[in-house]
């Protein structure tokens, strides 16, 4: 007598849990009779059937499932709430030949992360979505979800689901499978036998969509919650066969993959040198050594600059350049514009923050070091946030008389009126520009750091405005 | 000559101390060959017990089954 094994623990699975803590190693986190632990055995049978362990990414979502990595044999990344397709996209953009699975509950995709998810379907990213509805946030102790039923008590539906308080259950497949971009979603049960043996196809099905790249396919699974929803497996069943299906129909809802050919996205690049080459495009001539310091003892702390004006005088662009010359000269830099309704035709403003360690917060909105005002209004709404030693340097032609402190120092130029004397008001921003320059080279800077200057403000004007489209403002 | 066809034998080897004890794959079985024990195991958990004849190698208490390694189908073949 010999036995020959028909149905055993898939190899997909880790043989023991080791990075499960605690001493229990052979058995998964969940409690008994889950339908996450059907849908993990279903998904290790097929990664192992098609030989994919090697080059299969499982991203875990947040909600009970959160600990997939313990148990299966394969890549996995663990995502923020509902973020998972935003990650699945990445990866699968960047590794195209691998097989990226997307595994969400229905807090998860359905409420937190809905728009992730509508995105990535309608990109037609190449992943399989693995979606498991069991109508209840099941991690956090069943509070009501966006595929809760109507009527169905949960911890924050005391009495009951109102449709009328929260609306309908959400449907999932329907609204994906209206896309063109998605190949196939179907719903299925993981309830009775006949039913698990189908979504056991789907799950294969999906899968091998992915394997030959014909893009985004999710699969949605009536799952039990027993513990939350109270139930034994007898129970279970009958609520996912006759209550659930009721609201969400099973069967297949799109499978156009036959017809279409494999996807192709753009694959991003990961060269170096090509990064540089894009992110510093014409830099090369007039930069400076990675470990190239200025020793002014300005530049030994960050350095905050605010800009403001009326929205069309050049106040982001004139903090782009700015930005610009620092990172030539080898700080960190950040350039944070303000694209409030205000810069249709009130206070534009953007701050740019200098370093020669990593840049804190983007914002500059106190202690500033440096203020350009070229308006009125900004005086008046951002001069508070200017440090006590600070530099204002303001558009004499339209402010007067800012009320600066005792320590501040404060330059007027006439802006407006001399860029207008050389043919062009919209120049102001570049009189200012000049100022600031002149300012430094005066008060903060030694010959050397003078040229160097020079050259910087020359390159970083190339930068700014050769090659790139106008900037707003 | 051997004219009579030979009956397959299954059987349903389930690990007690792998089992949560759910019910799942009693409810499964077309045959009725599993129940829930009176036992309980390493996790305190009673578990499914096969009742020694009758399994068909089926699989559905397999496929019902969320644990990974509760249970194995195996056929007895005779060498
Ligand atoms: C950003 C964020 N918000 C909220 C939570 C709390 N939280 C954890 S799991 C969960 C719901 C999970 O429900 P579901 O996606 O249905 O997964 P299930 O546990 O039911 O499988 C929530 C709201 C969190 N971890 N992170
Ligand atoms: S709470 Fe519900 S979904 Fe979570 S492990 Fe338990 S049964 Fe499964
Ligand atoms: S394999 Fe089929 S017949 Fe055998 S115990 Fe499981 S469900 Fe019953
Ligand atoms: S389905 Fe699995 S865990 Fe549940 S009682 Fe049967 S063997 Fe045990
Ligand atoms: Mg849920």
């Amino acid at each position: 007598m010999a036995d020959v094994v028909k149905f055993a623990k898939p190899a997909g699975f880790f043989d023991t849990f080791v990075r499960r803590p605690g001493p229990i190693k052979k058995n998964m986190h969940y409690c008994p009779g889950c339908g996450h632990g059907i849908l993990h055995k279903l998904i290790a049978e097929a990664m192992a059937d098609f030989k994919i362990k090697d080059h299969t990414v499982l991203i875990a979502p947040v909600g009970c499932a959160v600990f997939a990595y313990y148990y299966f044999d394969c890549y996995g990344v663990s995502s923020p709430h509902g973020r998972a397709p935003a990650i699945a996209t990445a990866i699968s953009r960047t590794n195209p030949d691998d097989v990226v699975i997307s595994y969400q509950g229905d807090g998860d995709l359905a409420s937190i992360g809905f728009n992730h998810i509508l995105q990535a379907a309608n990109r037609g990213e190449n992943m399989t979505v693995f979606f498991v509805n069991n109508a209840i946030y099941g991690m956090t102790g069943g509070q009501m979800a966006p595929t809760t039923l109507p009527g169905q008590v949960t911890q924050t539906s005391p009495w009951g689901r109102s449709v009328e308080e929260t609306g309908y259950p959400i449907k999932v497949c329907e609204m994906i499978s209206q896309f063109e971009a998605p190949v196939y979603v179907e719903r299925c049960a993981l309830s009775t036998v006949p039913n698990i043996m189908k979504a056991r196809n789907a799950v294969r099905k999906a899968i091998q969509n992915s394997m030959n790249k014909k893009g985004f396919s999710l699969v949605e699974f009536l799952s039990g919650c027993p513990v939350n929803l109270k139930m034994n497996a007898e129970q279970m069943n009958a609520f996912l066969n006759e209550k659930m299906t009721k609201f969400f129909p099973l069967g297949v809802y799109k499978d156009v993959a036959d017809e279409r050919a494999p996807v192709h996205h753009p694959v991003p690049t990961f060269d170096r040198e090509k990064v540089i080459e894009t992110l510093y495009p014409q830099a090369f001539d007039h930069a400076v050594e990675d470990n190239f310091r200025y020793k002014s003892p300005v530049f030994q702390k960050e350095c905050k600059v605010k800009i403001s004006g009326f929205g069309g005088q050049g106040v982001l662009s004139l903090g782009h350049v700015m930005a610009v010359m620092g990172k030539l000269r080898n700080f960190n830099v950040s350039w944070l514009p303000s694209y409030g309704p205000e810069m249709r035709g009130g206070t534009a403003n953007c701050s740019v923050v200098f370093s020669h360690k990593h840049v804190g917060s983007p914002q500059a909105d106190y202690n500033c070091d440096l203020m350009i005002c070229m308006n009125q209004p900004s005086v008046d709404k951002f001069l508070g946030q200017l440090s006590p030693k600070g530099v204002l340097v303001y558009d004499a032609s339209t402010i007067s008389n800012p009320p600066t402190g005792p320590e501040q120092t404060v330059y007027g130029i006439r802006a407006s009126d001399i860029a207008a004397e050389m043919g062009n008001q919209k120049m102001a921003n570049s009189v200012i520009l000049g100022a600031v320059i002149q300012m430094m080279q005066e008060c903060l800077m030694n010959e050397d750091e003078k040229d160097d200057l020079d050259r910087a403000v020359e390159a970083a004007l190339n930068e700014s405005f050769a090659s790139k489209p106008e900037l707003a403002a | 000559m051997e004219t009579e066809k030979k009956k397959r034998v299954f059987r349903c080897d389930i690990n007690g101390d792998e089992c949560k004890g759910c019910g799942r794959c009693v409810i499964a079985c077309p045959k009725h060959v599993l129940s829930m024990g009176t036992k309980l195991n390493k996790m305190s958990a009673p578990y499914a017990v096969y009742a020694g004849s009758g399994c068909i190698g089926c699989g559905g208490c397999f496929y019902s089954c969320p644990e990974p390694g509760a249970i194995t189908i195996v056929e007895e073949v005779q060498d």
